[in-house]
């Protein structure tokens, strides 16, 4: 076994640093892309806690597996989605920049 | 039932006539509303004749006695198992004859106004009014109950608060109406506590329960005392209030000269012949109770009626408005109809004065809108309203001349014109009730007759006046009526009222006393010549007799100041020490809490509104914090 | 302890992984935080075969690495100029963002080095393509039939939503 003599929880610390890079990325980057990279940062460290779970905890069942699988799919649409949104502003806005779309405020 | 159902009809057609015109009259043609109008009111003049035929000559009369008819009757609200609300249609002696009255004048001055008022903006509304009034008035007088009659007597208010001020571009008539509003207002919180005090220790509002002598109901309330005086005392002398406010008596009188900025018609109609005697007939309405359980009440009513008939005819002498002139002679006559009721006893020959006084009330309303319909056309004629802008019209109205004489003539009391007969009976009831109060009235006698013949031989004779135009008579629609009043005028003296309208129904020998009657056309004559002497004669008279009597003139001329003293009381002190302490309390106190609110409130949202600034970042920090003070709380308080 | 090549292997990966996701939040150019989001994802892969998942790291490597991230660059390549640098963040947000980071990052791991986790006693199975396949597909107890289809009709929504959005208005008259 590969993960053999390895702890769980040093898993779960490199995830849960992986979790709370991308909470940064989202709270400074002013550019839309680099905040949906953020996003995929979070989305892929849940994934990790998953697939740990299942492996360390419950091996002889299936569960995390597949929620990694659909958090995945999603994640796949969602960026999809997000991308066509960004690319919709910037036509609009003809900018990316977070802070410039403030159109929703009071 | 009684046969007389068809006399609910009498109200109810002016008002449809008002909802017809006042709703759809603007797309008439005016004459074509005009003539609706006229034509409804009509029919209710019809109606009112075959109804006084059959109540007093077929039906109305049960062994010599005059009965009360309720024609028509329905709860309309009931407050507890006796106490209820009806709206009915009651026919009286009282009833009828202002059912004749009403409508009489109304038709008039409808069919009169379809040329005074020919041209006018607002030509269609004015009907319109006239027809709400109508309906008021004749609500008014049919009233089976205190409570119908407080409702319609408020609907006259409000009418005559809307033609006061039907020119509503002209201040002074928005002012007027205003006036007119707020004083009898006033006057009506007197009525209307007065009819709960009676409802309450009655338990009815009914009139035929209330009137009829030895009520039970009204026995056991006088019983009751409150301050030296009994509930009934107390309560009838509130209602006489409202009276005295809607009948402009001293010193609520104020209000009715400030009235004739409304247009003539107008005021020939509600401030001279029907509205204004609406206190009277309240009195007379509640004649029984105040007669039998409360002299001392009826003993105001005759000094308020009597005051005011020598102060409003003191001022009249010196008035140079004719419609003011003509508004003071009403204030005194109303007076002298209020005096006679006052001297009034109850049954047989000791209810003189109260026939008298409703002799006079019809009478007066016969000659008094003769007096204002005629004013009205020779303001037509003139386009003014000063005296001193007016002479020797004779030759230019004659038709308006001729009837006015006859007005004049009447109301100064010459013999065999109805003025005569009436007065006459109202001074023989003083006389052999109270010696003051009949020397009042004597001298008011002579001061009328003085009054409306300077108001005459000013208007008719003496020098022309530059005018506009050469004055012309008015059209026949204007001068049918004027023929038909003074035709009134003149006969009406003769219906025998002794018989018809007594305080206790039943018929008595009323007789014309003949050293009173010499006297009172004696004092008559007397006015009617000095009038002549100081206005046909020398031209300097009047004016030396001004100087004579400085002060007394000026007062009279600034009519003894009580305009001025209403100013004083309202202005410098109510206002002053109520009104503004609690206009100040209002703004500082009560709505700067309010405002208080609102500023904090806007305050608060506006800073708040920073929060949702747009940026997305900032929603997820605070997100991001929240989610992290929560969890760290959970686990501070959970998880050990 | 005796250190052996898994821990290497971990110790290599969770390294890439914390040091590459934190350039990719903090460096001021947009291709190279694509790249390095790229290289942190192939660590993930990695550990995924460290779990002896090789499904999902396949997965994990095309889906993930082969396909989003080329999505992210084409969407740069389109908005944004590959020469451009960000402005530094400003002090007072960078202050406040990394507070917020670092304090949850401790109290995960607190939490997480704290609770006592408890294994099954279970036989571990092993996860291979097949049982996957057939789990995927199955309407028994443990068959994942029913997400399948619903994800289905997810990504075909976000397909349409996307061309929908992305799609250039007429510019109407």
């Amino acid at each position: 076994m590969l993960n053999a003599g390895i702890p769980m929880e040093a898993f779960l610390v490199v995830s849960t640093l992986m979790f709370f890079a991308g909470v940064y990325g989202f709270l400074t980057r002013r550019n839309l892309i680099t905040i949906l990279m953020s996003v995929e940062l979070i989305l892929n460290s849940v994934n990790i806690n998953f697939l740990v779970f299942n492996r360390f905890l419950y091996p002889d069942k299936l569960q995390g597996h597949f929620f990694s699988l659909f958090i995945i799919a999603i994640a796949a649409a969602e960026a999809a989605v997000a991308i066509a949104i960004i690319i919709n502003i910037y036509r609009h806005f003809n900018t990316i920049n977070v802070e410039d779309v403030d159109k929703m405020r009071y | 039932m009684s046969g007389f159902q068809y006399a609910v009809l009498i109200p109810i057609i002016p008002f449809l006539m008002f909802l017809l015109i006042g709703l759809v009259g603007h797309k008439m043609k005016p004459a074509l509303a005009g003539l609706i109008g006229t034509t409804g009111l009509f029919i209710s003049t019809v109606l009112s004749y075959i109804t006084a035929y059959q109540y007093f000559f077929v039906s109305g009369k049960v062994d010599g006695v005059y009965q009360k008819i309720i024609a028509f009757n329905t709860v309309w609200l009931q407050l507890t198992d006796k106490l209820h609300i009806d709206m009915g249609v009651m026919i009286d002696p009282i009833s009828v004859m202002m059912l004749i009255v009403v409508t009489t004048v109304s038709l008039m001055v409808h069919i009169y106004s379809n040329g005074y008022m020919k041209g006018e903006r607002g030509f269609q509304r004015f009907f319109a009014f006239l027809g709400l009034f109508s309906f008021s008035m004749l609500g008014l007088v049919l009233a089976t109950n205190i409570f119908q009659m407080y409702i319609f007597w408020e609907l006259v208010g409000v009418s005559s608060f809307l033609l006061i001020s039907f020119y509503y571009d002209k201040p002074s008539a928005v002012a007027a109406g205003k006036k007119a509003f707020i004083v009898t207002r006033f006057a009506d919180l007197g009525f209307l506590i007065g009819i709960l005090l009676l409802s309450y220790f009655t338990q009815t509002f009914d009139f035929v329960t209330l009137t009829s002598p030895g009520c039970p109901a009204i026995a056991q309330a006088a019983g009751v005392t409150f301050m030296g005086a009994s509930v009934v005392t107390i309560a009838l002398v509130l209602m006489f209030m409202g009276g005295a406010g809607k009948s402009a008596m001293f010193p609520l009188h104020i209000w009715l000269p400030d009235a004739m900025e409304g247009p003539t018609p107008v005021s020939a109609l509600i401030h001279a012949a029907t509205m204004v005697v609406a206190g009277v007939f309240l009195v007379a309405r509640l004649f029984p109770i105040f007669a039998l359980t409360s002299p001392d009440a009826l003993t105001i009513v005759a000094y308020v009626g009597g005051f005011t008939s020598l102060f409003a005819a003191v001022i009249a002498c010196t008035q140079n408005d004719i419609k003011r002139v003509l508004a003071y002679s009403t204030i005194s006559q109303i007076g002298y109809m209020m005096l006679a009721l006052g001297v009034s006893g109850y049954g047989g020959h000791d209810g003189l004065g109260f026939m008298a006084g409703n002799f006079h009330l019809f009478t007066h309303a016969m000659f008094k809108a003769l007096l204002f319909l005629g004013a009205g056309s020779i303001i037509h004629a003139v386009h003014s309203n000063l005296m001193t802008e007016m002479g020797g019209l004779r030759k230019y109205l004659p038709i308006t001349h001729i009837t006015f004489l006859i007005a004049c003539l009447t109301i100064a009391g010459v013999p065999f014109l109805s003025g005569f007969f009436s007065k006459d009976e109202i001074l023989t009831a003083a006389y052999h009730h109270d010696k003051i109060l009949f020397f009042v009235e004597y001298a008011v006698a002579g001061l009328t007759a003085f009054y409306m013949f300077r108001l005459y031989f000013n208007v008719f004779w003496g020098e022309d006046r530059h005018y506009h135009h050469t004055p012309h008579e008015s059209p026949l629609i204007m001068t049918l009526p004027l023929m038909f009043l003074a035709f009134a005028s003149i006969f009406a003296g003769y219906i025998p009222f002794s018989e018809l309208v007594t305080s206790d129904g039943a018929a008595f020998e009323a007789h014309i006393e003949m050293p009173i009657a010499a006297a009172s056309v004696g004092i008559g004559l007397l006015g009617i010549f000095v009038a002549w002497f100081m206005y046909m004669k020398p031209k300097d008279a009047p004016a030396k007799m001004a100087t004579m009597f400085k002060h007394v003139y000026k007062w009279s001329y600034n009519k003894f100041y009580m305009d001025e003293v209403y100013l004083f009381v309202t202005k410098k002190i109510i206002f002053n020490y109520i009104s503004k302490p609690v206009a100040w309390f209002d703004r500082h106190v009560v709505d700067a809490t309010m405002n208080g609110f609102a500023w904090a409130t806007n305050y608060a949202s506006y800073h708040i509104r920073e929060l949702q600034s747009g940026q997305l970042q900032k929603y997820a920090f605070v997100f991001i914090s929240g989610v992290l003070v929560l969890v760290l709380s959970f686990v501070y308080f959970f998880m050990n | 302890m005796e250190i052996t090549v898994n821990h290497l292997m971990f110790g290599l990966f969770a390294a890439m992984i914390m040091v590459f996701s934190i350039l990719t939040v903090t460096t001021r150019r947009i291709l190279r935080a694509a790249t390095f989001l790229l290289l942190v994802l192939v660590a993930t892969a990695g550990l995924y075969f460290m779990l002896n998942y090789q499904f999902m790291a396949g997965v994990q490597l095309t889906l993930y690495a082969g396909g989003i991230v080329v999505l992210i660059i084409f969407s740069i390549l389109l908005t944004s100029h590959i020469s451009q640098k960000f402005e530094p963040v400003g002090w007072k947000k960078a202050y406040f963002s990394a507070l917020a980071s670092i304090a949850g990052a401790i109290l995960c791991i607190t939490t997480i080095l704290q609770h006592k986790f408890q294994a099954t006693t279970e036989a571990a199975k092993e996860i291979d393509m097949k049982l996957i396949g057939n789990s995927m597909l199955s309407t028994d107890r443990d068959g994942y039939a029913l997400p399948f289809e619903v994800i289905s009709v997810l990504l075909l929504a976000a397909m349409i939503g996307a061309i929908v959005v992305a799609k250039r208005k007429k510019l109407k008259e």
